[in-house]
C-alpha cells in the first residue's frame, strides 16, 4: 500500500518556504498559514506575492477551510492551496472541489483509496473553484 | 413527479459504490471506528441500541408506487418486516446490519431513492408541503424549489462540514404544513409587486436545546438568484457559526447573537459577492425540473357530492380529507396512528396495499407528512368508499387526523441510543386515553421527544411532552402553547416533571381544564390556552 | 456491584454481552467482569471489531441479570413496544 505525507496536484515546483502564521505575515511574504477562524479575506491584497497559502484542518469536522479555500480562488489566487493537519482520504473530492490543490496530512493517505476516491463522481451538481461544468451546464 | 436523467443516476450510483468502498475499508479494519462513524453517518446509518439503522431520503416526502413497494420489499428483505416514518418525511429502517447495507442502498438506486445526507453535519433532506400540487391555497408547487435545493446541497464541496445538521423546508401556500419558520432555513414561495414569483427568506429558526422561531431575512428573493442567496447564507455559517459548543452550533445561534438584521446585511455583503460567479443555474433548468411536476390531469367535471349515510365513512371523510384545488376530488391523509399502536411505523403489507391504491386511485403518488402520516394527494371523491374500506380492512382508516389520538412521538428510548426516555409508549397511552373524548375536543396536537434533541417536535405541540433521564429513571416533562404552523410559537413548561403514569394524568387534568375553560367546541386547545395563559391548567395540575 | 461488559457486533449491530471467554446474544450468558472490566475494554477497544464497548451496572435477581438502568434493560430485551420481537432476557414488562 503506497502511502504520502503529501499529495500535490500541480505541475509547477513545489514552493518550500516555511508558512507563517497570518499574524506574523509581513507584505511581500511568500507563504501563509491559515488557522480556521483565520479570515481569508485579509490575504486578498496580498494574493500578488503570495505563493502558497496553508489551510489549517486541526479537525476534519471542521470545515470551515473549504470556504477559506473557495474564497481565494474567487479573489484569483491561482498558486497552491495546501490543506494541512486531520485530512482524511474520503475528504479530498470536496477539498480538491473547493479549490485545495495540495494536502499534507498528520497520517498518511493510501494513494490507491485517494485515487478511487476522486476518480468516483463522473458528474456534479454545483459549480464550484475546481471550475467543473456542473450537470445543469451539460443538461442545456 | 420528479424523474431521474443519466446524471442523477450517475451521480446516485457512484455514491453507493463509494459506501460500498468505506463499509469494505471499515469491515477489513483498513479504518477506525472513530473515522468511520462520520461516513456512515453522511449516508444515513446510525448504530443504535439493538442493531443500525438506516435513514433513507425521501425528498419532500414524495414518492411513487413503484417507490413504496421498494420500501416494503427492503423492509421484509433486510429489516423486520416494518419501517418508520420520520418528523423528516424520511424512513427509517431499525434492524439493518452494516454488511448488507450497501446492497441495500443499490436496491434503492434502482428506484431513484437514496439516503445521501440523512444525518451529519450538512444539509439534510429538503422537506416541503405535503398537499403541494393539490391544495386550493398554495401560489405554486413548491417542489421544483426543493428539488433545486436537493441537487445543489448533495455532496457540497463547501458545506459538508458545517457546524452542525441543517434543516431547510420550502412551502407554496401561507398556510404552513412545512413549520417553515422551525427550520434553519425556511422558504415561502411568494408573489412580488409585479406578480412574478419569488421566494421569502427566513433563517435561524430550530427546536431542540434552545428552541426559536426563525425571522424573515429576506421578504422577496427572485427566483433567479436563488442558490447565489442560498450560497451567502451557508458560507455566513459556514464561517462564523460556533463549532466551540454543540449545543450553540445551529445557525439559529449564530442568527440570534448577531441580530437578524445584522446576519442579513452580512448575508447581503457575501451575496454580493457570489453572485457574479455563475452559481444560479439558467431559468431552463427550473424549468427543466418544473416539467416534471405537472399537476395530473384531473376531470374538473369530477362529481362532487356522495353518498355519506355511513356515519363512520362520512366522519373518515370529514376528519381525514381536505379540499382539492379541482374539484370533485380531496386530498386524503392515511393516519399511521391507530390508538394504541406505534405513531409512524407501518408494516410491509400495509405499505404494498398503500401503494397498490395510489397507483388505482391517486396518480401514482403519495406523500409523508412531518406528523408522520401518508397522503394520497388527488383522490376523485367518487373513489373515496372504495379506497376507505380498503384502507379500514388494512388498520389504516383511522379518521383521527390533528386530533388527540394522532400523536407526533421520536423512537425515543426504544431503539435511539441519544434518548433519555421512552416516547412511544407515552404516545400509545394518550392516544388509548384521549381517542374516545377526540371528536369533542376537535384539534389537538401532541408531541412527543424522548431527549432534548426534539426529534419529537414537543416545542411544537399544542400539548408537548419531553422525556428526560432523573437519576436513571424516565421523567416527563410537559409543555403547553405550542405551534409548528402559520400561527408558530414555542410550548412552555409547565411545572415540574412527572413519571409514566404522572404524565399520562396530567394530560389529561389538562384536557379536563380546556374543556370546562373553552368558549365553545369551536375554540381549539391552542387558542384557550393563549386566551387564559398558564395559570388555570398549572393550578389543576400541580394544585 | 456486577458490572457486564456489552457492546454491539460491527457486522451486523447486534447486543453482545461478555462471557467469559467471548460473546453472546444473550443476556443470560453474561458474566460479572467485577475488577477485570478495565483490562478487557483496553484489550479489546483496540480490536476495533465491537462497537460501543461499555462496562454497565447490574443487580443478580433469581430470574438472572437486571440492568441497572432502562437503557440497558431495553438493550437486553429489544424495544419494550415491540413484544413480539423480544429476545428471551427479561421479560418486556421488567423494563
Amino acid at each position: 500500500m503506497a502511502e504520502a505525507a503529501l499529495l500535490r496536484w500541480r505541475n509547477d515546483p513545489e514552493q518550500t518556504a516555511p508558512a507563517v502564521p497570518l499574524a506574523d505575515y509581513q507584505p511581500g511574504g511568500i507563504a501563509v498559514r491559515l488557522a480556521p477562524d483565520d479570515d481569508a479575506r485579509l490575504l486578498i491584497p496580498h494574493l500578488g506575492s503570495l505563493r502558497r497559502i496553508d489551510l489549517e484542518f486541526p479537525k476534519f469536522r471542521d470545515g470551515r477551510g473549504y470556504s477559506s479555500a473557495a474564497i481565494l480562488r474567487e479573489a484569483g489566487f491561482a498558486h497552491e492551496i495546501r490543506a494541512v493537519g486531520d485530512v482524511q482520504v474520503d475528504q479530498l473530492a470536496f477539498l480538491r472541489r473547493a479549490g485545495i490543490d495540495a494536502v499534507a496530512p498528520n497520517r498518511p493517505i493510501d494513494l490507491g483509496v485517494a485515487e478511487r476516491t476522486l476518480a468516483r463522481f463522473a458528474h456534479v451538481y454545483m459549480p464550484a473553484a475546481d471550475r467543473r461544468q456542473p450537470v445543469w451546464a451539460k443538461r442545456g | 413527479m420528479y424523474r431521474y436523467d443519466e446524471y442523477d443516476q450517475a451521480i446516485v450510483d457512484a455514491r453507493v459504490a463509494e459506501f460500498r468502498d468505506q463499509v469494505a475499508r471499515r469491515l477489513n479494519n483498513e479504518i477506525s471506528e472513530d473515522a468511520f462513524k462520520p461516513l456512515r453517518l453522511m449516508n444515513g446509518l446510525y448504530l443504535q441500541l439493538h442493531a443500525y439503522m438506516l435513514r433513507v431520503a425521501i425528498p419532500y416526502g414524495t414518492l411513487d408506487s413503484r417507490q413504496m413497494r421498494m420500501l416494503a420489499y427492503i423492509a421484509r428483505r433486510y429489516d423486520r418486516g416494518y419501517g418508520h416514518f420520520t418528523t423528516r418525511q424520511n424512513i427509517q429502517y431499525n434492524w439493518i446490519k452494516l454488511a448488507e447495507a450497501p446492497d441495500l442502498l443499490a436496491e434503492l438506486a434502482t428506484v431513484e431513492m437514496h439516503a445521501f445526507q440523512t444525518s451529519g453535519n450538512c444539509i439534510r433532506n429538503i422537506s416541503s408541503d405535503q398537499f403541494a400540487a393539490a391544495a386550493a391555497d398554495e401560489i405554486a408547487d413548491p417542489r421544483p424549489y426543493a428539488e433545486l435545493l436537493r441537487q445543489w446541497s448533495t455532496l457540497h464541496p463547501e458545506f459538508s462540514f458545517l457546524p452542525r445538521k441543517f434543516k431547510i423546508a420550502v412551502t407554496g401556500s401561507n398556510i404552513d404544513r412545512a413549520a417553515i419558520q422551525l427550520h434553519d432555513i425556511g422558504l415561502q414561495l411568494v408573489r412580488g409587486e409585479t406578480g412574478e414569483i419569488g421566494l421569502k427568506v427566513l433563517v435561524g429558526g430550530g427546536m431542540g436545546r434552545t428552541p426559536m422561531l426563525a425571522p424573515v431575512i429576506r421578504e422577496y428573493l427572485p427566483v433567479a438568484d436563488f442558490l447565489s442567496y442560498m450560497q451567502a447564507v451557508l458560507r455566513v455559517y459556514n464561517r462564523h457559526g460556533r463549532r466551540d459548543n454543540i449545543y450553540k452550533a445551529r445557525i439559529k445561534i449564530l442568527v440570534n447573537d448577531l441580530g437578524a438584521e445584522e446576519f442579513a446585511r452580512q448575508v447581503e455583503e457575501e451575496w454580493a459577492l457570489v453572485k457574479p460567479l455563475g452559481l444560479d443555474p439558467p431559468a431552463s433548468e427550473l424549468a427543466r425540473i418544473a416539467a416534471h411536476f405537472q399537476p395530473p390531469a384531473l376531470a374538473a367535471d369530477a362529481p362532487v357530492d356522495i353518498d355519506l349515510s355511513d356515519p363512520a365513512f362520512a366522519k373518515w371523510v370529514a376528519v381525514n380529507t381536505h379540499p382539492h384545488k379541482v374539484p370533485g376530488h380531496a386530498i386524503v391523509t392515511i393516519s399511521l396512528k391507530a390508538p394504541g399502536e406505534i405513531p409512524g411505523d407501518a408494516s410491509a403489507a400495509q405499505m404494498d396495499l398503500i401503494a397498490d391504491l395510489a397507483e388505482r386511485y391517486a396518480q401514482d403518488e403519495i406523500r409523508v407528512t412531518h406528523a408522520q402520516n401518508l397522503v394520497l394527494p388527488h383522490v376523485r371523491r367518487a373513489d373515496l368508499f372504495a379506497l376507505w374500506q380498503a384502507l379500514a380492512g388494512a388498520g389504516l382508516a383511522t379518521a383521527n387526523l390533528d386530533h388527540a389520538s394522532d400523536i407526533i412521538a421520536c423512537p425515543g428510548l426504544d431503539y435511539c441510543t441519544l434518548a433519555n426516555a421512552r416516547s412511544i409508549p407515552i404516545a400509545q397511552k394518550l392516544a388509548v386515553m384521549l381517542a374516545p373524548q377526540e371528536s369533542d375536543l376537535g384539534e389537538l396536537k401532541i408531541k412527543v421527544s424522548g431527549c432534548i434533541n426534539g426529534c419529537g417536535h414537543h416545542h411544537a405541540g399544542h400539548i408537548g411532552i419531553l422525556g428526560v433521564d432523573r437519576r436513571g429513571d424516565e421523567n416527563y416533562q410537559l409543555l403547553l402553547g405550542g405551534s409548528g404552523a402559520e400561527d408558530a410559537s414555542l410550548a412552555k413548561i409547565l411545572g415540574a416533571g412527572f413519571d409514566e403514569n404522572g404524565i399520562v394524568a396530567a394530560v389529561a387534568t389538562v384536557v379536563d381544564v380546556y374543556k370546562t375553560l373553552r368558549t365553545g367546541p369551536e375554540e381549539r386547545f391552542l387558542d384557550t390556552y393563549r386566551r387564559v395563559g398558564p395559570a388555570p391548567f398549572k393550578e389543576a395540575v400541580y394544585g | 456491584m456486577p458490572r457486564l461488559l456489552t457492546g454491539n457486533r460491527l457486522e451486523t449491530g447486534d447486543v453482545l454481552w461478555w462471557s467469559g471467554s467471548g460473546w453472546s446474544l444473550h443476556l443470560k450468558d453474561a458474566v460479572d467482569v467485577d475488577a477485570d472490566g478495565e483490562a478487557l475494554l483496553a484489550q479489546l477497544v483496540p480490536q476495533e471489531r465491537i462497537s460501543d464497548l461499555a462496562l454497565i451496572d447490574a443487580d443478580v435477581t433469581p430470574s438472572g441479570w437486571r440492568p441497572r438502568s432502562t437503557r440497558e434493560r431495553v438493550r437486553a430485551v429489544g424495544p419494550s413496544v415491540r413484544p413480539d420481537l423480544a429476545l428471551p432476557s427479561l421479560p418486556v414488562e421488567a423494563i
